[in-house]
């Protein structure tokens, strides 16, 4: 069943780095998972090797380029002109979208555009980030735990209906109505992460299976809940709830230099929930228990810790998690209840958590990647006319090269190095 | 000094509990069945509830009085949950089907008394058909699993291999006119997410659980990109596929419920029973199974002993992933007109859910898919005639099922003892 | 480096020992022998001509066989299934289907012709440990090998079992194979081989005829002179601590591996286990813990019964408990030193709380805890533990037991796998926490480490206690206790039926 795989030396230098003593600033750990092992080599050629292959399917992909193909021996530099046109223009754009437009920076010094334009992408990126911040965490603690949590959508869903109902339906003063709703979400999502956990637990009904069904459930149940009388949105006759109160909207940050900069506190919450997460893992009993069974539940029930118990509270906390995800995008920028209120928020957060190694900090910066990333995606597809969805090849991309670093160090020919691979130590069957 | 070996004869007989699974699930059923008869029997009408053996709702049909068939059968499911209370365990079996049968006619009853006149018939031929026809992806990527992990590969990218599959398909089945292609291009679609399962598995390591949920989003965005790039812009050059022909077996194919279920099918149902057989007769009597499942179960005794575990790992993988491509041709070859983003909706997983139900076992598999494509098939009957049930929850029906199948009835099921775990030497 | 420049001769027709301690490098070079390891540089001869073996295939074809120390059976197979696996018969044609009559009659002809007893339509995973082992040989008799190896075949055999395959090595010889017989056992190897090669980390250190004296092999084998006597007074045993009474427990599968047991420890003892592995050793000591269900029966602690206590309960009332697998049961791998060593208490004073966990105070503790307890790692206890050698992983386990005031220490194998310095360490703990007033119960496959520190040693032979003796009995009436025979001699033993 357990046979050692590569696990050992490589983990121990991520497992390691969690026993060093947290830096005091907010920079300082910043600078720490920068440097920690050899990871952040790895990570970054893994977003350029994805960046490299979207390319390659933005050219081929591209009308023009393709009818290069057919006089591609007699003139093959038609080809690599056009090619480099579209894919730098498509990448500028993607850098536009999600960062900063330099044109936008002239134009604001100037005083010839407003400096609404020149924080936009960061907005959009900030925007992103903080929901993905926190179903990457619903993820990632879960796999810390020891379960793989695919449920992270359904819980988000669940998450959403719960922020939403409190939003429109409890008539409460601002600034608790926005807690109360918060709490909601946290509350829905928790309670359905608790469902897979309780099976495992009492059943040995195998995480993977029941969160994926119950994802489904969750759509459905949605689906149901926003043509009801007293949530759907009496004034529509689409599909669609009454909008949150102000009272319960997340504020925004930047609302004061103009009305389309959308990012919220949303992302004020999820640093912090981010912070209280690292904490909880660290120092906190129910993290040192989460810990041990995650890393060997045998181990941990020898020594008398509650294995099943343990997993019930980590999918229940992981469920909060998400469900916090889905309410931060229900009060923040949804403001209503739709079949599609949140999205793929739930299956990136997946993807967020494993590239963020399932660590809470490692998750805060894979998210503002992300984040960034279907920012940009949005200006790319307006401007150069490519698909979003190659966002989501490119981030699939980066997570399979650094959920392989063994690929992406044959490939560049590095020095064979201490870098953490993903999940290495739990490789398990069912 | 005489001396006299101990002999093995068990001497402390367990204290027998009253509270046996048996008597517990009895309960359960017996209160399912109450429930059936007081609720639905009260909510039923007087008005018939129509049974038909055909696929349509006209000609002969057993007729019985709603509220009356509701409390029938209502108590006759209690009875049998009572009667687990007082049996032997080989009867458990039995009585639970029949328990769960009756509490299933009881709510039809309910359901069909309260349709509007004319609707209130249930084509028993046209759900055993739909049933079949729903369950045909599901059997199809439950098979690509079997193949994968009773070799001790994880393969959670089923949904991703359907994805591919269905892509290719309606791409060269327009591009060349010939749905035949369009089938062989689904394989290689398929084939493509395998290889990359494969050498990402085997070769790097990396942990099968994530490699596939990785595989997935890689697929659905390719797919989703290459729609919108290539597809969305001319449909008409590259995504309007042709259905697969059916083929009626003469004679078979007039009996009633099964008939239509099996033998009027295409190259998809015929395909899938062809492969049930072939990979369970496979696996279990020629020198391929027998090494692919000790590869399973304990690669070390087979390497010991000169089989090659990581090339017979490769070699199901890739398999496996042309199955699946082949699976993944029915969502633009039979089930709809043409490809659409997305348009496998996870049943990938569900596919994933019915391999761990069988119990990594070809028939099994096939049962379990059997049964969730049973319950959509029924969703869809009762959306048919009006159920006062939102259709949503109707639709939920088959994934609620599922859980309490996995929780309820298989809880801790024995995988290949080595899936998921990479194969290294020493 | 495991192996150091070693040379190996086998004659044909012989039975050549390899002897050395755990560790020393012996299955190492098996390993590479049969083409499971590489070597970095040397060759290997058969009939004097050099053959490549890159791996089982090569071996085989080169007439090599070998019983694994861990057997290589696939569990749910057959016999004939495991035997015909990778040579498989079929009934030929591309698609192979498999002949399994022709298969079955290959195993009865092997085993009837060595009088090996194999029947091939039982499933393995249900045959006991000696008939598996038979299984293995068939497997390599079936593949027409001429040197075969044994990779420490007697470690999980009764006495009466080695015996038997000492019989069928004897059998295989007169047939004129060769066998490579790798064991630490001296006795085994005096009795049987023609040539004994001794190695020591990785080297040989010398080939010696099999009349050389027990104290010599042991003393080219470890180095310097070994004494597994343990300096123990005598016991003052006092009142009883553990009570089971009609102890009966199923193993994973269901079936039933503890069958009544009755067992006292009492304070200020030592209560030794023997017997042959898989006699239902270790599903008792888990009942007892609270880690597998108790089918009838009841324990008391200390007057106290056990019963419905979680495992949590049971090792805060005093009990401590170092489990048979370190690397499954006993540590998080992955995990500190320092964390390990806190696994049972970490959210009690000083450590933690019900919410909160204090790394600096688990930090300072580890430290005093490595430096008593000799643990060669980091002196700060921020090493991972499976950095650790597998002496060192074992003795953070005793230490975190024995860092809690103890009524019953349940030690399950302490010493499995363990080099020398550390089996003498913690035999000596043993023994000091005994002095200590702590009723001690602990269960060994090995006789001679129950000898030295037992006070009395029950005997377990398939789920019972069939007999409770005092650690003087002969050796030779102990063997045939744990192989199930029993005497009518009142005065030393009893059968566990007749208990009440």
């Amino acid at each position: 069943m357990t046979e050692q795989t590569t696990a050992s030396a490589e983990d121990l230098a991520a497992a390691g780095a969690d026993q060093l003593p947290p830096p005091r600033t907010f920079a300082g750990r910043f600078l720490a998972s920068m440097w920690t092992a050899n990871t952040v080599t790895v990570t970054v050629l893994a977003v350029l090797l994805a960046l490299v292959i979207g390319g390659i399917l933005i050219a081929i992909s591209d009308e023009a380029v393709r009818a290069t193909f057919s006089y591609f021996f007699s003139r093959p530099s038609d080809f690599f002109t056009l090619s480099w046109d579209k894919v730098s223009d498509a990448y500028a754009q993607l850098f536009k979208g999600s960062i900063v437009d330099p044109a936008t920076v002239q134009a604001a010094v100037n005083g010839t555009g407003p400096w609404e334009r020149v924080f936009f992408p960061i907005s959009e990126t900030l925007t992103y980030a903080a929901p993905l911040a926190l179903t990457g965490l619903a993820f990632a603690v879960a796999f810390r735990g020891g379960l793989f949590n695919i449920g992270v959508q359904g819980q988000a869903i669940m998450g959403a209906v719960g922020a939403a109902i409190a939003g429109f339906l409890l008539p409460l003063p601002v600034g608790i109505h926005l807690v109360v709703a918060l709490v909601f979400g946290a509350a829905f999502g928790g309670m359905y992460g608790f469902v897979p956990g309780f099976l495992k637990a009492r059943t040995g009904a195998h995480e993977v299976i029941t969160t994926i069904m119950l994802n489904y459930v969750a759509l459905f149940f949605l689906g149901w809940l926003i043509v009801q009388k007293g949530i759907q949105d009496p004034e529509r006759s689409d599909a669609i709830s009454k909008p949150v109160d102000d009272s319960a909207q997340l504020t925004h940050l930047l609302g004061f230099l103009g009305p389309s900069l959308r990012v919220n506190l949303g992302i004020v919450v999820a640093i912090l929930v981010v912070a209280a997460i690292a904490w909880l893992l660290r120092r906190s009993t129910f993290g040192f228990e989460l810990r041990a069974v995650g890393l060997n539940p045998e181990a941990s029930r020898t020594a008398g810790i509650g294995v099943g118990s343990t997993y019930v509270m980590v999918m229940t906390v992981a469920g909060a998690l998400a469900g916090l995800g889905g309410a931060t995008i229900v009060l923040g920028t949804a403001v209503s209840l739709t079949g599609a209120v949140i999205g793929g928020v739930g299956f990136d957060g997946l993807l967020v958590g494993l590239l963020g190694r399932a660590k809470p900090w490692g998750v805060f910066f894979a998210a503002l990647l992300f984040g960034a990333l279907s920012a940009g995606g949005n200006r790319m597809q307006s401007f150069s006319g490519i698909s979003l969805e190659l966002v989501g090849v490119i981030q699939a991309l980066i997570v399979i090269f650094v959920a392989a670093p063994a690929l992406v160090k044959t490939v560049f020919r590095l020095r064979p190095a201490k870098v953490s691979g993903l999940g290495t130590g739990m490789s398990k069957g069912w | 000094m005489t001396a006299s070996t101990v002999e093995a004869a068990q001497s402390v007989v367990e204290p027998v509990r009253y509270w046996t699974r048996q008597r517990k699930v009895g309960v359960g059923l017996a209160a399912v069945g109450v429930v059936a008869a007081l609720l639905f029997g009260s909510l039923a009408t007087s008005r018939k509830a129509e049974f038909t053996l055909a696929e349509t709702i006209s000609g002969s049909a057993v007729g019985i009085d709603g509220t009356v068939g509701a409390v029938v059968f209502g108590v006759l499911a209690a009875l049998a949950g009572a009667a687990m209370l007082v049996t032997a365990r080989r009867w458990f079996g039995w009585l639970l089907g029949l328990g769960i049968v009756s509490a299933l006619i009881s709510f039809l009853c309910w359901q069909l008394s309260q349709a509007p006149d004319n609707l209130n018939t249930i084509p028993l031929g046209s759900v055993a058909r739909s049933s079949v026809t729903l369950a045909l992806p599901l059997i199809l990527g439950a098979l690509a699993g079997v193949l994968c992990e009773r070799s001790a590969v994880i393969n959670v990218a089923i949904e991703g291999q359907f994805l591919m599959g269905a892509f290719a398909a309606a791409m060269f089945t327009t591009l060349a006119g010939s749905v035949w292609v369009g089938i062989l291009a689904a394989g290689a679609g398929g084939l493509i997410i395998a290889l990359l399962l494969a050498v990402l598995a085997i070769r790097f390591l990396v942990d099968q659980v994530v490699l596939g949920v990785v595989l997935n989003v890689f697929a659905l965005g390719l797919t989703g990109f290459l729609y919108e790039q290539l597809m969305a812009k001319d449909q008409s050059k590259y995504n309007q596929p042709t259905f697969v022909p059916e083929w009626d077996i003469p004679g078979l194919s007039k009996i009633p419920l099964i008939g239509p279920a099996l033998f009027k099918g295409n190259i998809f149902l015929y395909g899938a029973i062809v492969l049930v057989i072939l990979i369970h007769v496979g696996l279990f009597y020629t020198r391929w199974g027998l090494r692919t499942r000790a590869v399973g179960e304990h690669p070390a005794a087979a390497d010991t002993l000169g089989v090659k575990v990581l090339a017979l790992r490769y070699r199901n993988v890739l398999v496996g992933g042309l199955v699946a491509g082949f699976g993944g041709a029915y969502f633009t070859l039979l089930s709809t007109t043409n490809f659409n983003k997305n348009m496998t909706s996870g049943l990938g997983f569900v596919a994933l859910a019915a391999l761990i139900f069988g119990r990594w076992s070809p028939i099994g598999s096939m049962l379990a898919a059997l049964f969730f494509g049973f319950c959509s098939a029924l969703a869809f009957s009762l959306g048919s005639i009006n159920s006062p049930i939102p259709s949503q929850f109707l639709n939920m029906l088959p994934y609620i099922a599922t859980i309490i199948a996995v929780a309820g009835l298989v809880g801790r099921v024995r995988a290949p003892a080595a899936d998921g775990t990479p194969y290294i030497k020493g | 480096m495991a192996n150091d420049d070693i040379s190996l001769t086998v004659e044909p027709g012989e039975i050549h020992a390899l002897l050395g301690e755990n560790g020393a490098g012996k299955s190492t070079l098996m390993n590479v022998l049969y083409g499971l390891l590489q070597p970095d540089e040397g060759e290997i001869l058969v009939d004097d001509k050099p053959v490549q073996i890159r791996g089982p295939r090569d071996a085989i074809a080169a007439g090599i066989g070998m019983v694994h120390q861990h057997f290589m059976l696939v569990p749910v197979f057959t016999v004939a299934e495991n035997v015909m696996l990778g040579a498989e018969q079929t009934t030929g044609g591309p698609i192979g289907f498999l002949d399994r009559r022709r298969a079955r009659k290959l195993v009865r002809e092997v085993s009837d012709r060595y009088r090996l007893a194999v029947d091939p339509d039982r499933t393995v995973e249900d045959l006991p440990v000696g008939v598996q082992q038979r299984v293995e040989i068939v497997k390599a008799l079936t593949r027409e090998v001429d040197l075969l190896i044994l990779d420490e075949p007697t470690a999980v055999l009764t006495p009466q079992e080695t015996e038997d395959l000492l019989e069928i090595m004897r059998t295989l010889k007169a047939a004129g194979k060769s066998i490579v017989f790798i064991t630490h056992k001296l006795k085994e190897v005096k009795a049987i081989a023609d040539r004994i090669t001794v190695i020591r980390r990785g080297r040989t250190v010398g080939t010696a005829p099999p009349d050389t004296s027990e104290e010599e092999l042991a003393s080219l084998m470890v180095g310097r002179s070994v004494l597994l006597r343990v300096d123990k007074g005598a016991s003052e045993a006092g009142a009883a601590v553990l009570d089971v009474a009609g102890f009966a427990v199923n193993d994973d599968r269901g079936h039933r591996a503890v069958d009544g047991v009755d067992l006292t420890v009492r304070a200020g003892e030592v209560l030794g286990i023997a017997g042959v592995q898989g006699n239902g050793q270790t599903e008792l000591i888990e009942a007892i813990m609270g880690l597998r269900p108790v089918v009838a029966g009841t324990a008391t602690l200390d007057g106290r019964p056990m019963h419905g206590l979680s495992t949590r309960e049971i090792l805060r009332a005093g009990v401590g408990y170092v489990p048979e697998d370190r690397s499954v049961d006993g540590l998080v791998k992955d995990f500190t030193v320092a964390e390990n060593l806190v696994l049972d208490i970490y959210n009690t004073e000083p450590y933690g709380t019900r919410w909160v966990v204090r790394p600096e105070a688990i930090a300072e503790s580890a430290r005093a805890r490595i430096e008593q307890f000799d643990v060669r790692t980091d002196a700060s206890g921020q090493a991972t533990v499976g950095t650790l050698s597998g002496g060192n992983q074992q003795k953070v386990i005793v230490a975190r037991e024995f860092s809690r005031p103890l009524k019953l220490f349940i030690a399950a194998q302490p010493t499995r796998g363990v080099d020398v310095g550390s089996i003498e360490f913690i035999h000596r703990q043993i023994v000091h926490e005994r002095g200590e007033g702590t009723a001690v119960l602990l269960v060994s496959s090995e006789l001679d480490e129950v000898l030295a520190l037992a006070d009395r040693v029950a005997v377990m032979y398939r789920g019972r206690v069939i007999a409770v003796v005092s650690p003087d009995t002969p050796r030779e009436e102990i063997g045939l206790l744990m192989a199930g025979v029993t005497t009518d001699d009142p005065a030393t033993a009893r059968t566990g039926s007749e208990d009440d």
